[in-house]
């Protein structure tokens, strides 16, 4: 992948400079009033700050007040900040798909049917439907189809990727992308996006955060968070009930300390920033996701569609053996197998000459009086014409027709294992008499296997799609360890399988990049349409890979789940901090009525101001602490849910009772060092 | 402590663990409609009642229903306590009941509560106590477990519109379980010495040349049913210390033993239901764990020294005796207590007034947890699914997935209405108890000074809004502030939890039950339960943490400097 946001480090000095202008610009209640924790601390520290004012004007000893307050303003700070942070990177993004944008002219074709002429038009005056001629050099000025001309197009703005691709009309290949250049050639293209709401319109806003929408987990998190601020606010606002039975006073500062460290601030200031950092990641591995719920949904998909070629096996089929006739010496069937081969330039063509030239040392020209026969949907079989002799080779029932003959027995055989074994016969005749059969194998890639386990142990079964017999099938997802296989699979095959796996509560991602695939693309949970697909395709995914790489699903559900997973976990590191807060905030605000609670300050901190303060500069710092991990995420590890469960769980539960204990302490023991509030 | 103590309390834990197994599974097939025993009983009420016991009903319908089921009972029972001087058996003649002492009262049996701000044996009729009180101590456990049964279908499996027929549920849960269990163990209880009559209360002459009224009455099965049915409305103000509730040690086990069965057989029952027999086992040892650790804990507290009275030398030998039945003892009595507090029984064998600070903090946080270890009758099972669910959300991220709990998502709409339910509790616990010690009616009530104060105003607003009812004592409860303040707290900590609960078990039966695979959360295993444990602690818990710092704790550390209140 290259890209330019990976070159931009996590903690960038533009972007935290940026950063930290941003943080004071969101105190804005209006925009933070998104954050019900959050919102709730900038109350309070606005009411502790009125209090400390109010003291200092009456003249009142009223350092305390201030200092609470000031660290209360912190804790809100760095949650903005982590926000801000988050957005910066995607801000650099979107500054440089800008400029791809910025201040094309199109060529407006007036007349459908001449497409020489046409008028200037700047870029964002071009509606759906109208006709533009790009040439080389130009930028390509909105999305579009193409409907007449084949060129190379870079799409490096888009994608990164600076080898140039080929875009035809026709086929699955005729979308193309506003901001790319041709660089070659010339295209027609209708245009098919509204002004403001191309592909490169939409990135932007995307990567800027700019459409950013809570998700539904999200949601429910943030209705968690507030239902917990609502409970500590009972708590502590009931406490000078009790505490004037118990002739206490408690000053407005110490409840606020109290509710602040109660209140889940940790996971409220990092929640949305762990979202944006979520999109990030996929936007850095060149996926385009167009919202945040596909973004959940991956992390919930537990059955992989994958189609066969290119993802589980390499595409093209290879060459792997060849099978004589008897009396036909196997020299011989290597010889004219590469012959025929040689005017063959598909890949299974190339892989029989080099199969040869490597296992046979045959090397072989075209003589210049050869006449080359193309394959051809009629005759399925293609060759070499060449001194009165004719080589062939194709499809095995259409090479025993131009035979003749009843075939012998151990070629019959010969290739019913063939294709038993999932590969495919080919069958080689030189001058209408048969010599023998060629295998063309899938190849499966290497990996791939255990990239499935992981996946099974994570409770994701794999479906392999292919257009291949059953038998062809079987025999591929044994040896690349599928769970499952839709053989001889038309479009409507993949909706029908999605449907019901649907109904079974399973949640499916697929990719695809046909038109044909595209009422699948929109009904599985997570659809990734590639690049370079048809606009059908890109608009019915709910993701788009820029890189069209087929193989990039499981690494989708694998950043999908680690959003979830980071924002389990600092969820859960963050209610586990209260524990300790009350260890250190209730016997500092009791101990002048009841000596004894002075027994409940297990971390024995020197005083009951240096106790309340300590807690709150820990509720603050460990916000900014967790930035880097809230950006990066929680590693991922490809292992079942109960051990995930019981490593994490560790980390973050345990970890999160245990360490503001220490980290409180260690507040305290600097404060003392420098006799502030001792 | 003593050897003796700690075998007595794994001695009631594993009666009641192990009969919880085969009644769960009971249960369940009650709760499936299997058990059909009395089929011609069942179909004369549905006639007589006018139900369609065909009729299925969606989470609305079945609250509605249940609500208006309570109204009517609450409005009933309201009439008897105030008519019951012109209604028959009441050979003491007792006037009707003052409103607001009725209020509270009808509210607290309607609720499962039992709180009694009255004294039972002055101011109630022996005929009021059996088909006023009585009847609520069935109908109302009969409710808790129906919302309980409704929850578990939810589970079972996907797209589910209705939970079932309330009333039937109602029918079936008083017919096959708990009048027969009832009724068992009555007659157990009848051999051992309790009375049941209805005679007016015998005047006898006492050695000493006295004469003394002794209270007696329709006793066995009220005692039956108020340990099995977690009410814990005792006929006597002194409850299950009176010789007459609870006579022997042999009755304290078994009285022990029925207000625990069904409690923890629900978890094994919802295990049974949902087909997956360890998810039930997995709630039931959160249960056992937290109320075993609660039962040793409160044991460990009295059974220490209270090092005012070794001081004082009235103290002989080890323990906190005080406030106890010398029959029963200090093991006899922290079980019994603990086993009470942990359900939302209320019974009492001791007072918990008298209680080391430590020893009365341990049953008021069991309460404080919301009532889930085991729990009411009904509402601990459904309490426990709820925290479950919070569990599952807080944590179930951490798999890589959206918190899902048995193959159901656990979203917004359940995340809202488990966290309305927890407030509504937090809010009448804390704002109601930090409240009345702000007023004069309030301070009026307390017996004690300083914190011993604090616990006992507190410990009475946990017991009325967990709907445990279990008396703190040394709380005169029967003022208006109290009475009203009380009922209101009893009736919101029952209907704005079952409520809540029907609308999850709503929303939940009409998702798709998900397929279960290795990246599935696991629900089932000694690690949630420990997870389990921790966010019912958290959660539930430690929001009641400075208030009994207040009370209990700062008292405890008054008591190790030598100071009493």
């Amino acid at each position: 992948m290259s890209n330019q946001a990976d070159t931009i480090g996590l903690f960038d000095r533009a972007i935290l400079i940026r950063a930290t202008g941003d943080a004071v610009l969101k105190l804005n209640p209006r925009q933070l009033i998104r954050n019900p924790v959050i919102f709730t601390t900038e109350i309070i520290a606005l009411l502790v700050t009125v209090v400390g004012v109010h003291e200092v004007v009456i003249g009142q000893a009223a350092a305390f007040s201030l200092v609470i307050a000031i660290w209360l303003w912190i804790t809100v700070l760095f949650a903005t900040f982590a926000e801000a942070v988050a957005e910066g990177r995607g801000r650099v993004r979107a500054d440089a798909l800008r400029r791809a944008r910025s201040d094309t002219m199109a060529k407006l074709i007036l007349d459908p049917r001449d497409r020489t002429l046409f008028k200037p038009t700047p870029a964002p005056e071009l509606h759906k439907d109208d006709l533009v001629l790009v040439e080389t050099g130009d930028i390509i000025p909105s999305d579009g189809e193409i409907i007449e001309g084949i060129a190379s197009v870079n799409e490096s703005a888009i994608t990164g990727e600076s080898a140039p691709v080929i875009r035809e009309a026709g086929g699955d290949r005729s979308a193309v992308t506003g901001g790319t250049q041709v660089v070659s050639d010339f295209l027609v293209i209708r245009i098919t996006a509204e002004p403001g709401s191309t592909f490169l319109d939409r990135m932007i806003a995307l990567v800027e955060g700019a459409e950013r929408r809570k998700t539904p987990n999200e949601i429910a998190l943030d209705i968690l968070l507030a239902g917990l601020t609502l409970i500590f606010v009972i708590a502590v606002a009931t406490l000078p009930g009790f505490a004037a039975y118990s002739h206490t006073h408690l000053s407005i500062a110490v409840l606020a300390a109290l509710f602040v460290c109660l209140i889940p601030t940790t996971i409220g200031g990092l929640l949305s920033a762990i979202g944006i950092a979520g999109m990030d990641r996929l936007i850095r591995f060149n996926v385009v996701a167009t919202s945040g719920r596909a973004v959940e949904a991956a992390g919930d998909v537990d059955a992989l569609l994958l189609d066969k070629t290119g993802t589980i096996t390499f595409g093209n089929r290879m060459a792997s053996a060849i099978y004589p006739v008897p009396g036909v010496d196997e020299r011989l069937l290597a010889e004219a197998a590469a012959f025929a081969s040689l005017g063959d330039e598909t890949p299974e063509g190339r892989s029989i000459v080099t199969l040869m030239r490597d296992r046979y040392q045959i090397e072989t020209k075209l003589p210049t009086n050869a006449t080359l026969v193309p394959f051809s949907a009629n005759t399925r079989v293609s060759g070499i014409d060449s001194g009165g002799r004719s080589w062939r080779k194709g499809a095995v029932d259409s090479v025993l027709k131009l035979a003749g003959g009843i075939p012998p027995a151990a070629f019959t055989e010969a290739v019913s294992r063939i294709a038993r074994a999932g590969s495919t016969p080919l069958a080689l005749a030189v001058d209408g008499q048969l010599l023998g059969a060629i295998e063309l194998k899938d190849i499966v890639k290497p990996g791939i296997k255990e990239r499935f386990a992981d996946l099974r142990r994570m409770g994701i079964r794999t479906i392999m799609v292919t257009g291949d017999n059953r038998i062809t099938a079987a025999a591929i997802a044994a040896e690349a360890g599928v769970d499952d296989v839709i053989a001889e699979a038309t479009p409507q095959d993949k909706l029908g399988y999605i449907r019901k796996a649907q109904e079974e509560g399973r949640l499916v991602a697929m990719c695809g990049d046909g038109t044909n695939d595209a009422p699948a693309l929109a009904q599985a949970d997570v659809g990734v349409a590639m690049q370079t697909g048809t606009q059908a395709a890109r608009e019915a995914g709910n993701m788009v890979d820029l890189d069209s790489d087929p193989t990039k699903l499981i690494e989708i559900v694998e950043i999908g789940k680690q959003l979830l997973i980071t924002r389990g976990a600092l969820t859960t590191f963050s209610i586990a901090n209260d524990i300790s807060k009350y260890f250190a905030i209730l016997p500092a605000i009791f101990v002048a009525t009841y000596p004894g609670l002075q027994a409940l300050n297990v971390m024995g901190l020197t005083s009951p101001r240096s106790a309340i303060l300590s807690a709150v500069i820990f509720n603050a710092l460990i916000i900014v602490v967790l930035v880097p991990l809230a950006l990066r995420g929680v590693k991922f590890r490809a292992v079942g849910a109960a051990a995930l469960l019981r490593r994490n769980l560790l980390v973050y539960g345990l970890g999160g009772i245990v360490a503001p204990f220490v980290g409180i302490k260690a507040i305290d023991m600097i404060l003392t060092a420098f006799h502030i509030f001792t | 402590m003593t050897t003796y103590g700690i075998l007595y309390i794994g001695l009631a834990l594993i009666l009641v663990l192990g009969s919880a197994f085969p009644l769960g599974a009971y249960m369940a097939r009650l709760f499936e409609g299997k058990i059909r025993l009395l089929a011609p009983v069942e179909t004369g009420i549905y006639r007589i009642c006018g139900i369609d016991p065909a009729r299925q009903m969606g989470w609305a319908s079945y609250a509605i229903a249940l609500l208006m089921l309570s109204v009517v009972h609450f409005g009933l029972l309201y009439a008897i306590l105030r008519l019951q001087y012109y209604l028959p058996f009441n050979p003491q003649h007792i006037a009707g009941m003052a409103p607001m002492l009725a209020f509270n009262t009808a509210a607290s049996f309607t609720t499962n509560t039992n709180w009694q701000a009255y004294a039972p044996e002055s101011m109630i009729s022996n005929g009021a106590q059996m088909f006023g009180l009585v009847v609520h101590m069935f109908i109302s456990a009969a409710a808790g477990i129906a919302v309980a049964a409704a929850l578990m279908r939810a589970f079972v499996s996907g797209g589910l519109k209705t939970l079932g027929n309330v009333y039937v549920d109602i029918v079936r849960i008083t017919l096959y379980l708990l009048l027969p269990v009832a009724l068992v163990a009555a007659v157990v209880l009848l051999i051992a010495g309790i009375p049941m009559t209805f005679d007016a209360f015998p005047t006898v002459h006492t050695l000493a040349g006295g004469t003394q009224t002794i209270g007696r009455g329709p006793l066995a099965l009220q005692e039956a049913i108020k340990e099995l049915g977690t009410n814990g409305g005792g006929f006597f103000n002194a409850n299950s210390s009176h010789p007459f509730e609870n006579p022997n040690a042999l009755t304290n086990l078994f009285e022990i033993w029925l207000l625990l069965v069904i409690g923890f057989a629900l978890p094994i029952a919802f295990g049974h239901m949902v087909g997956r027999k360890r998810e039930g086992i997995a709630l039931f040892a959160a249960m056992a764990l937290i109320l075993g650790l609660a039962m040793v804990g409160d044991y460990a507290a009295e059974a220490a020294n209270n090092p005012i009275l070794v001081h004082a030398g009235v103290m002989a030998k080890p323990g906190n005796m005080v406030g106890k039945e010398m029959r029963f003892g200090i093991a006899q009595s922290t079980t019994f207590n603990t086993a009470a507090t942990g359900t939302s029984t209320g019974a009492v064998n001791s007072v918990t007034d008298s209680y080391t600070p430590l020893g009365g903090l341990i049953p008021m946080f069991l309460m404080q947890l919301d009532e889930v270890a085991p729990g009411g009758v009904g509402s601990g099972l459904y309490g426990m699914v709820l925290f479950a669910l919070l569990a599952v959300f807080v944590a179930g991220l951490m798999v890589g997935r959206t918190p899902e709990y048995l193959g159901k998502k656990v979203q917004s709409r359940e995340i809202k209405l488990a966290m309305l339910a927890v407030l509504i509790q937090t809010m009448f616990i804390l704002a109601g108890a930090g409240f009345s010690l702000l007023t004069k009616s309030g301070l009026g009530s307390l017996d004690n000074a300083g914190p011993h104060g604090l616990t006992e105003m507190l410990y009475g607003w946990t017991s009325a809004t967990e709907n445990n009812g279990s008396a703190f004592a040394g709380l005169s409860a029967n003022t208006p502030l109290l009475d009203y303040g009380l009922g209101l707290a009893m009736l919101f900590g029952r209907f704005a939890v079952l409520i809540p609960v029907l609308a999850i078990a709503g929303s939940l039966a009409l998702k798709p039950k998900l397929p279960q695979s290795t990246g599935t959360f696991p629900t089932d295993g000694p690690l949630f339960v420990g997870l389990l444990i921790g966010v019912i602690i958290i959660l539930g818990g430690l929001q009641f943490m400075p208030a009994d710092t207040l009370g209990p704790l700062a008292e405890h550390y008054l008591m190790l400097a030598g100071k009493t209140f």
